[in-house]
């Protein structure tokens, strides 16, 4: 391990701009603020170039110990940053999509009043994420995967005078805490048998161990107890219910946050573990069960959606469980693979998302847009390049990485996790295309009721205060350059993202991180696939007609025969309204342990124990001292003569004592 | 022998002169009973050898301190007592309180209580030996007292003199405070005695 | 050859009687002389126990007493004569108020 200095600069030049947006922002013009904003992320940017063209794979990984932190006994934990090819991938990944998005933001969020506010929150966001992903050991980690839970809260409730708004950032906090409990767990149970939290020490320690195979043991409750908190922050079942309540916030946040960055954090911190998760198949299968399940449950919800955003947050879900599912079967590059790929094209579509919101003045119900080909076309051509990624048509990024899943999937799974993936293949590209086609396709829909504030259920409103009500018209339009130049970039990478997987030099280059399996796994891996050219030729086939079939379908149903839909939706009757209401998961929840935990909460903690014991305690004292000081008052009666018998009594009393402990 | 009969004669007119105290309800009465006392302490003092004790016992307390009380007495014109409403804890809680002490310090001394005897004019020493004790080993005590005395004395000046002329004594000096009035007038000081 | 008990006893009868008087008395010049009594039963014993160990010191204690007593009966008559002024009256029981 080679010592590098300029890894810590990383995290904290995005800190030194949070500070600086955050204590002097209020004070300061917008042209400081976002200079201010721009600058500190950048130079991170910078910085992460110039260590990766640095880079080199024999001298990594590398580190870089700041300073002590706990000293405990033999256990210590140190702020220590750490960089090898996996980090390195993430770091681009974060530094890079992140300097897009905040680009783009300026241009969003420039009409805002908490402006400077927000700034300041998306550099704390870049801090902690890249805290997270280069840290060195688990409590590192942790500290950057509760500090992205903690930005993501803060900028789900931008807006958080708006009820929904502050609800879904409770509500994103409250799950994610959940899985953060998992988390937990597992690092108590790491600290207990291994005595050490850091990276090279614990998988060294890790490493001679052997596979546990009677699906019981240590290695598997670490594993599970670190899925439980992967499930948390990256939204798979069952704790995937945050997300999409987390629309509410502005859309960069959904870009950054929901879709490149935060929740891919569980995917990186799984592909981390993986020397656990190697001695531990069952805990790995259920990771892949787990994905796979995410994978299909989210897109037909997402089928059914009519707001742009939601579609997109489900279709989040559902990629992410690709990642996990890849993960799971100890494809542990392939996810990191679709992670990247993920983040441009997903990142490219919720930007354009939010141009198209923009652009239309506030409405995000797609039954109210249409025909916006005219108006936007260059977010229309960046959309679309995008949605082409998602589906996975040949040649852009998403069909490498998705195709590399989908194969790793049936060669080191299961068929059946390569079916149901092909399902869900074809399911996103159809519901993906058939968001184009109502967004961009026939003609536009809005306009006559955009004055009205029914406009959308999902409370956009006076909260989007970026300042298309002050256009004052009912024609869409086009974004401004700052918010186009990103979207192009991405686009861009959207296209040629993939193309470094091509020959598996991208497994090649993350090969040094995996290499630690156990020797039966190895086995298992080279022995399969040198026999299975045709096999890999055949299923990449299949899968490509699934992207394309489901295209058609999207046609077939939204542009020429628009008819159809309601007619499918009709005849499929409860069905349909399950999914439409999303499983009534929600509302499931509610029952199962929102109202119990409320309502336990009220009669017994608040009722009984706060108001009955404590504060009954408190004001009983009160009142026992008042009733009792009310009659020991009749003692002081101003009469002399009761005073001195006072006094006699007492002497008499002490005389007693003394005689009788003269006696003993 | 005759060191207890004359004990338990001058103790006899002890007792008889505090339980009179105690029964009698004029105070002046009381006055001469305390007198009474302290002459029978006095007695016994001289018993126990403390002639220098008993001198002084006679001439400070029964001399001085109880003429001042007979002094205040007729000053006040104090008459009898009469019978008002009384205090109740006093009578009910202080008075057995008080009978209980002291039974039990007494049953202490007489049947546990091991103590000597004392002789007859057991106590050594003249005067010129208090004396020296006096300004040697007490020097302190007995400066300190001395400064006791004259606040004492300053204390009664003032707490007794009357408010007027306090206030004239003031208004020399600067402006008047307004005292309040006094609601009666002052009670004559000089007794005609009509309430004895 | 008198018991130094008996001498005690005797001391310890005055005092008694003098906290009784200080309970029973309504007039307040006579409870000042209860405690006058009190004050003598104390010095009492202090000769006694002087008698008995042969020693000066007890009787130097005795003038200390009385010498407060002294001081503390001039001032507490100067008090009662205060006290008579406003109030108009030598029972006790009428003077309780702080306020004068």
């Amino acid at each position: 391990m080679t010592p590098n200095p300029y890894l810590w600069l990383i995290p904290i030049l995005p800190l030194a701009g949070a500070a600086i947006n955050g204590f002097f922002g209020r004070q300061s013009s917008k042209r400081a603020i976002t200079a201010v904003a721009l600058t500190f992320c950048g130079a991170a940017f910078a910085v992460a170039l110039f260590i990766a063209f640095r880079f080199s794979s024999e001298a990594a990984p590398y580190y870089f110990d700041l300073a002590h932190w706990l000293r405990s006994g033999d256990f210590h934990v140190d702020f220590s940053f750490y960089l090898d090819q996996l980090s390195l991938v993430m770091m681009l990944v974060v530094t890079g999509v992140g300097f897009l998005i905040h680009i783009y933001s300026v241009g969003y969020m420039w009409d805002d009043d908490g402006y400077y506010r927000f700034m300041a929150y998306m550099n704390l966001f870049m801090f902690f994420m890249l805290t997270l992903v280069l840290a060195k050991n688990y409590l590192m980690m942790f500290i950057g995967w509760e500090g992205v839970g903690l930005a993501s809260y803060l900028l789900i409730g931008f807006w958080f005078l708006k009820d929904s708004a502050a609800s879904a950032g409770k509500k994103a906090f409250i799950v994610n805490r959940i899985g953060d409990f998992g988390f937990l767990i597992a690092l108590f149970l790491m600290i207990k048998h291994f005595g050490t939290l850091d990276f090279p020490a614990l998988f060294a320690k890790i490493q001679p161990l052997g596979v546990e195979t009677a699906g019981a043991g240590l290695l598997t409750a670490i594993g599970l107890l670190l899925m439980v908190g992967a499930a948390g922050k990256s939204a798979q079942i069952p704790l995937y219910v945050w997300l999409p309540d987390a629309m509410e916030g502005p859309t960069p946040v959904s870009a950054l946050i929901h879709a490149a960055t935060m929740v891919t954090a569980g995917v990186y911190m799984v592909a981390r573990s993986h020397v656990i998760f190697e001695r531990a198949p069952s805990a790995l299968t259920v990771v892949a069960i787990i994905g796979t399940l995410t994978a299909i449950f989210a897109a037909t919800i997402g089928i059914a959606q009519t707001d742009i955003k939601k579609v997109l947050a489900y279709s989040t879900v559902s990629q992410l469980g690709y990642m996990f599912m890849a993960c799971g079967v100890g494809a542990f590059s392939a996810g990191i693979f679709h992670l990247m790929t993920h983040a441009f094209f997903k990142g490219l579509l919720f930007l354009a998302a939010g141009s198209v919101i923009h652009g239309v003045g506030g409405e995000q119900d797609m039954r109210k847009m249409g025909g916006l080909r005219r108006y936007m076309p260059i977010t229309f051509i960046t959309m679309g390049i995008g949605t082409l990624a998602i589906a996975g048509i040949p040649g852009l990024a998403g069909f490498f990485s998705k195709d590399e899943i989908l194969w790793k999937a049936y060669s080191q799974g299961s068929w059946v996790y390569w079916l149901i993936g092909v399902i869900t293949a074809f399911i996103t590209s159809f519901y993906m295309f058939r968001l184009m086609y109502m967004t961009f396709g026939g003609d536009y829909r809005g306009g006559s009721e955009h004055y009205e504030h029914s406009h959308n259920s999902h409370g956009h409103g006076h909260g989007d205060a970026h300042g298309h009500d002050a256009h004052g018209h009912g024609e869409p339009h086009e974004s401004p350059w700052v918010m186009l130049a990103p979207l192009v970039i991405l686009a861009f990478l959207s296209v040629v993202g993939g193309w470094i997987g091509i020959g598996g030099r991208f497994e090649h280059f993350l090969a040094p991180v995996f290499q630690s399996a156990p020797a039966a796994e190895l086995a298992h891996e080279t022995g399969g696939e040198g026999a299975n050219q045709f096999t890999e030729k055949l299923l990449m086939g299949v899968s490509i007609l699934a992207a394309f079939g489901g295209w058609f379908f999207a046609y077939l149903l939204y542009s020429s025969k628009p008819q159809l839909p309601a007619r499918i939706a009709r005849a499929l009757g409860g069905l349909y309204e399950a999914v439409a209401h999303k499983y009534y998961i929600d509302e499931l929840y509610a029952v199962l342990f929102v109202k119990p935990l409320i309502d336990g909460s009220t009669e017994i903690l608040w009722h009984g124990v706060d108001q009955g014991v404590i504060d009954a305690t408190v004001n009983n004292s009160a009142v026992a001292a008042r009733e009792v000081s009310d009659e020991v008052r009749h003692m002081q009666s101003g009469n002399l003569r009761s005073y001195a018998g006072w006094v006699a009594a007492g002497g008499a009393c002490v005389i007693a004592y003394m005689v009788w402990m003269g006696i003993r | 022998m005759l060191h207890l009969i004359l004990f338990l004669f001058f103790g006899a007119i002890c007792v008889a002169g505090a339980v009179n105290l105690l029964v009698q309800s004029h105070p002046i009465n009381s006055a001469l009973s305390l007198i009474v006392v302290m002459a029978s302490l006095a007695a016994e003092y001289l018993l126990l050898g403390a002639e220098f004790v008993a001198a002084v016992q006679v001439i400070v307390y029964a001399g001085a301190i109880m003429v001042l009380f007979v002094i205040t007495i007729m000053l006040l014109n104090a008459g009898a007592e009469q019978h008002t409403k009384g205090s109740r804890v006093a009578i009910l809680i202080g008075v057995p309180g008080a009978l209980i002490g002291a039974v039990l310090v007494a049953w202490t001394l007489l049947t546990r209580g091991h103590t000597g005897s004392v002789a007859m004019g057991a106590l050594p020493g003249s005067p010129q030996d208090i004396a020296r004790l006096l300004f040697h080993e007490f020097l302190l005590p007995f400066e300190i007292t001395s400064v006791l005395i004259l606040i004492a004395i300053m204390g009664a000046v003032v707490l007794a003199s009357r408010p007027e002329a306090i206030a004239r004594r003031h208004t020399e000096s600067h402006q008047p405070d307004p005292l309040p009035q006094e609601r009666q007038p002052a009670p004559q000081l000089v007794g005609s005695g009509k309430e004895h | 050859m008198v018991p130094l008990s008996y001498y005690l006893v005797l001391s310890g009868f005055l005092f008694v009687c003098g906290v009784l008087g200080f309970l029973i008395k309504r007039n307040i010049i006579t409870i000042f002389m209860s405690i006058e009594l009190m004050l003598n039963g104390v010095n009492l014993s202090f000769v006694a126990f002087a008698a008995q160990w042969h020693s000066l010191s007890g009787q130097i204690f005795v003038f200390f007493v009385m010498v407060v007593a002294a001081a503390e009966a001039a001032v507490g008559l100067a008090i009662i004569i205060a006290v008579y002024r406003t109030r108009e009256t030598l029972n006790v029981d009428q003077v309780n108020l702080l306020k004068l």
